[in-house]
């Protein structure tokens, strides 16, 4: 090792090479728009599959179809490559995939149900063409997101805007009287205005995530600050409790007034990782979670539908034509599918019930087995991981924890709705993420999409204006300056 | 914040492998246990879209067999012969199950039989479609029809069996049903099939040659007088004449019918007291053997048999506790606890006609692949000497008499009959209950070819002055002259 020169020539030269017009890095616009084609390449092969199993008219439209999916995605890819050209590139392609199988599995729940005698000789609406619209619907607002929101530290202004927005939407459905927010399927998270219904839980878990990034960004040096010390864990003070409680208490309100655990449990575990990413201290998780035992405990002992769940996830077979149907039926299609499924098209989604929401990994795993579940959990993870690294790369504190907490929420979500369809945790009755049936879910979650591509953008591109580097010569060369006592 | 946000990356890793993990469990591990739950309705629907193999009488005449259709199901099972036929092929329907030979013989037909192994094998490498196994039944299928049609009009069943191998001819019941119509693709019209069916105070879905069981009446008077045989009586030896008897202990008179007189009023033959059925001969005879005689002798005819299998189950015959001696007294003249399905019925006149050798009762002949190559056929089986060959032939001789001392029409010119009515009271109130008319019988008595039993339950259209000579006989010699007459 020679002796260290001063002004070392690496140095300037890296910095030379970032800041020049000619050596910007990769936009890698191009891998996503080949990932894209990929994608609904994948996609128009499990309909045709579909189509061929079902005995369905195989036809040139099914090509068509899979084109305009291809033209839907090709939009969405020259928003990103306009307003995002740096964003992460994988990101949409797994966003593209689950959510064109999605639209296959709810057509072919589609064709499942057209042949099963439903009662009072109802008729069943097929549900694909709508959610389709519904994507259609979902990739407008993804552009006009990555449009308007140029920078994502924008959203950090509108923190406590967001907030309360938030907490009102969460809170709307379960305070309305029944005409406009219906009971369904003992769950009240629904606003009906005729035959056009919103669940405004989903936006509302969105903004809620803007408000506690901004809140927490603001406010975070308070909640490093330790209290006592017990047991080896530096406890918060008391009075920094606050934002855990409100919370676990909004958790709690979500469970007692909606009956909606899912979104309970997933509320309250957002909101957990978002404390522990700002603070960097695991007190906060131990005390999270402590609450949340409590909470569980108590409302295992105080309302029946949680004892129901409960008795449902230790043994579905006590009673399996009625309370443990749904889960039995479920495991029957997963394990009749097993390793390698029966195929796309060949299993007895018809069999399962809430096929087209909270149960369609349930159909996955029957159609294309543990090997199609596995891939499916894959895409989710590749997707969740990709948002993580944003966060990481990412260089204010507001889109790391931002970032941070949209990825959790993905994989969180993702967890709690398979653990329950596979009886690994109880079953909650969430949707999967761009899989299920549902409009708000899918705007949702296309919103969260294009709130990491914007991060992730934040993060890879070049800075816009470099600015040139004051010339200050090495400080060995200065001179000596004496300046006047300040009086 | 990277540390902490490469922590929540890892507790996302965590999440999917736990998911995968329990996903490997439900369709690895318990795959099987859930794929043969018998909650599990998958197995079964599948079983409906695979080519099920025919059921076929013993010249080949098509019994059951499947039609392409062009609906989900692949296949429409069709039943030429329909209600003729229906006691043994049973019906196939998706929504309500399998019945008779369709149920008996599942495996084979649905092509799951270990016996088709070494097929399915070779269908899984060339990729050709599973099919199932045919069976060739021992059902003559113009004796089989000559029975049907000679029940119209009657509620009652005839059984039919080839005395030296036990192959069962025919077995009609009536009334019947159409298995056509459940096994019908539309469910509305397999529903109203059904709910028609099983509301029908006349049971035609009961097969009742082996799903009901009946007082034997006279008939029984077979079994008395072969242990009496066994126990060194002859035709000639002298047996209670008396028209009318009181049951020991009792005030109750036990009178021959009509009041018959036998031999000269005090004693009879035993042929005579056969060929006029005289109850009080049988009645005392009965009681001098004692109940471990008459139980012995009935169970070498296969009364008291509990799992009898053809492969259809039969209910079991029985003589009932016999617990005090006015029980035994009646049990002699087949009534009190007395109950005998008319297959077992038919088993004792063919095994009378087969010189005391009872051949196992089966329906099907041959085991067939789906080509139609044979992979099994079925052996004669010999259960039981039930008599000596010399008893045999003497009872055989007393039931020749009984035939000649028969009324009832339809006698056959150049045929020898042996047989035996039955006139059975039943119900709580036997005075004003119209009594079963029963008739047991093989041809040609010389050489037999066949034998049969006859019930025609509550008279038919006799009423209560109905007897087995002459409702049940014209029958069974219909029955017989058909089958010796159509070679």
């Amino acid at each position: 090792m020679g002796s260290p020169v001063p002004g070392a020539e690496g140095t300037p030269l890296a910095a030379a090479s970032s800041t020049s017009p000619g050596l910007r890095p990769p936009t890698r616009r191009s891998t996503e728009l080949f990932m894209l084609a990929f994608a609904a390449t994948l996609v128009t092969g499990a309909l045709i599959l579909v189509e061929a199993n079902q005995e369905q008219e195989l036809s040139l439209q099914i090509l068509w179809l899979g084109l305009a999916y291809l033209g839907l995605l090709t939009v969405a890819h020259l928003a990103v490559r306009k307003w995002a050209p740096y964003a992460d590139p994988v990101i949409m392609p797994c966003v593209a995939l689950l959510n064109g199988l999605g639209l296959v599995m709810i057509h072919r729940i589609d064709l499942a149900m057209a042949d099963v005698k439903l009662p009072g000789n109802a008729v069943w609406s097929p549900a694909a063409p709508k959610q389709v619209l519904w994507t259609a619907i979902a990739l407008v607002l993804f552009c006009t997101v990555l449009k308007v929101l140029s920078d994502h530290r924008t959203l950090a202004r509108y923190g406590y805007t967001a907030g309360l927005l938030g907490l009102v939407a969460l809170v709307l459905p379960g305070v309305l009287p029944s005409f406009i927010a219906p009971e369904i399927n003992g769950a009240k998270i629904w606003l009906s205005f005729g035959a056009f219904s919103i669940q405004p839980g989903e936006f509302a878990k969105i903004l809620l995530m803007v408000f506690f990034a901004a809140f927490l960004v603001s406010k975070r040096d308070l909640f490093t600050i330790a209290g006592r010390r017990v047991l080896g864990l530096d406890l918060p003070r008391a009075r920094d409790l606050g934002p855990l409680i409100a919370a676990w208490a909004v958790g709690v309100s979500i469970m007692v007034l909606q009956k909606d655990l899912g979104s309970s449990l997933l509320f309250f575990g957002i909101v957990l990782v978002l404390l522990y990413v700002a603070t960097e201290r695991a007190a906060w998780v131990v005390l999270g979670v402590m609450m949340f035992c409590v909470g569980a405990v108590v409302a295992w002992k105080l309302f029946g539908h949680v004892q129901i769940r409960v008795q449902n996830w230790l043994d579905p077979f006590a009673d399996p034509s009625g309370t443990g149907y749904q889960i039995v039926q479920s495991l029957f299609g997963l394990g009749t599918g097993g390793l390698f499924g029966a195929g796309l098209g060949g299993g007895r989604p018809d069999q399962i019930p809430e096929a087209n929401t909270d149960f369609i990994t349930a159909v996955i795993g029957e159609e294309l087995g543990f090997v199609g579940l596995a891939a499916v959990l894959l895409i989710y993870t590749v997707f969740a991981m990709r948002g993580l690294r944003t966060a990481l790369s990412v260089r204010d504190t507001f889109g790391k924890l931002l970032g941070g907490g949209l990825a959790f929420a993905v994989a969180f979500q993702i967890f709690i709705v398979v653990g329950g369809v596979t009886k690994l945790i109880p079953m909650t009755g969430i949707t999967a993420p761009f899989l299920s049936k549902g409009g708000s879910s899918l705007l949702a979650n296309y919103i969260l999409v294009a709130l990491l591509l914007r991060i992730s953008d934040a993060a890879r591109a070049p800075k816009t204006t470099p600015k040139p580097r004051p010339q200050q010569p090495a400080i060995a060369d200065q001179f000596t300056v004496m300046v006047e006592r300040p009086k | 914040m990277n540390t902490p946000l490469r922590r929540v990356g890892l507790a996302m890793m965590a999440m999917m492998l736990l998911l995968l993990g329990n996903a490997t469990y439900v369709q690895v591990i318990k795959a099987d246990d859930y794929r043969k739950d018998p909650l599990n309705r998958r197995v079964v629907l599948d079983q409906y879209s695979r080519e099920r193999g025919q059921i076929i009488a013993a010249d080949g005449t098509p019994l059951a067999s499947v039609q392409r259709v062009d609906d989900r199901l692949k296949y429409l099972r069709t039943y030429a012969g329909g209600p003729v036929f229906a006691p043994v092929t049973g019906y196939f329907s998706t929504l309500y199950g399998a019945g008779g030979m369709e149920r008996a013989e599942d495996d084979l037909l649905n092509g799951s039989d270990d016996r088709l192994f070494a097929r399915r094998v070779s269908d899984l490498i060339t990729g050709r479609d599973p099919k199932g196994g045919s069976l060739q039944l021992t059902i003559d299928a113009k004796l089989q029809q000559a029975a049907y049609e000679r029940l119209q009009g009657v509620t009652g069943t005839v059984v039919a069996i080839r005395p030296q191998t036990g192959e069962i001819l025919a077995m009609a019941s009536t009334p019947s049903y159409d298995p056509n119509v459940l096994a019908s693709h539309d469910v509305d019209v397999q529903e109203e099939a059904w709910v028609g069916y099983d509301a029908d105070k006349s049971k035609p879905m009961l097969n009742r040659a082996i799903h009901e069981n009946y007082p034997p009446g006279s008939t029984f008077k077979l079994v008395v007088t072969a242990a009496a045989l066994a126990e060194g009586k002859t035709k000639d030896s002298e047996v209670d004449g008396r028209p009318v008897i009181t049951l020991p202990g009792t005030n109750t008179p036990l009178p021959n019918f009509n009041d018959t007189v036998c031999g000269n009023g005090v004693t009879a033959s035993l042929q005579e007291a056969l060929a006029k059925s005289c109850n009080t001969a049988f009645a005392v005879l009965a009681a001098e053997l004692g109940p471990d005689k008459l139980r012995d002798q009935a169970a070498k005819f296969g009364i008291g048999e509990q799992d009898l299998s053809i492969p259809l189950s039969v209910v079991p015959s029985t003589l009932g506790p016999m617990s005090d001696k006015p029980s035994v007294y009646q049990t002699g003249i087949g009534q009190k606890d007395v109950r005998v399905t008319p297959l077992v019925n038919a088993v004792m006149a063919a095994t009378i006609a087969n010189g005391g050798v009872r051949m196992q009762p089966h329906l099907v002949g041959k085991i067939l692949a789906p080509d139609l190559q044979v992979i099994s056929e079925t052996k004669p089986d010999e259960v039981d000497e039930a008599m000596e060959p010399a008893h045999a032939q003497a009872l055989r001789d007393m039931m020749i008499a009984s035939e000649n001392n028969t009324g009832g029409g339809g006698k056959l010119s150049g045929v020898t009959i042996a047989s035996k009515t039955g006139t059975a009271e039943h119900g709580d109130d036997v005075k004003s209950t119209n009594p079963h008319a029963w008739y047991v019988a093989f041809a040609p008595a010389e050489k037999p070819e066949i034998a049969i039993a006859v019930i025609v339950e509550n008279g038919g259209q006799q009423g209560l002055s109905a007897t087995g000579g002459r409702v049940a006989a014209p029958i069974g010699r219909a029955v017989i002259g058909a089958y010796l007459g159509g070679r």
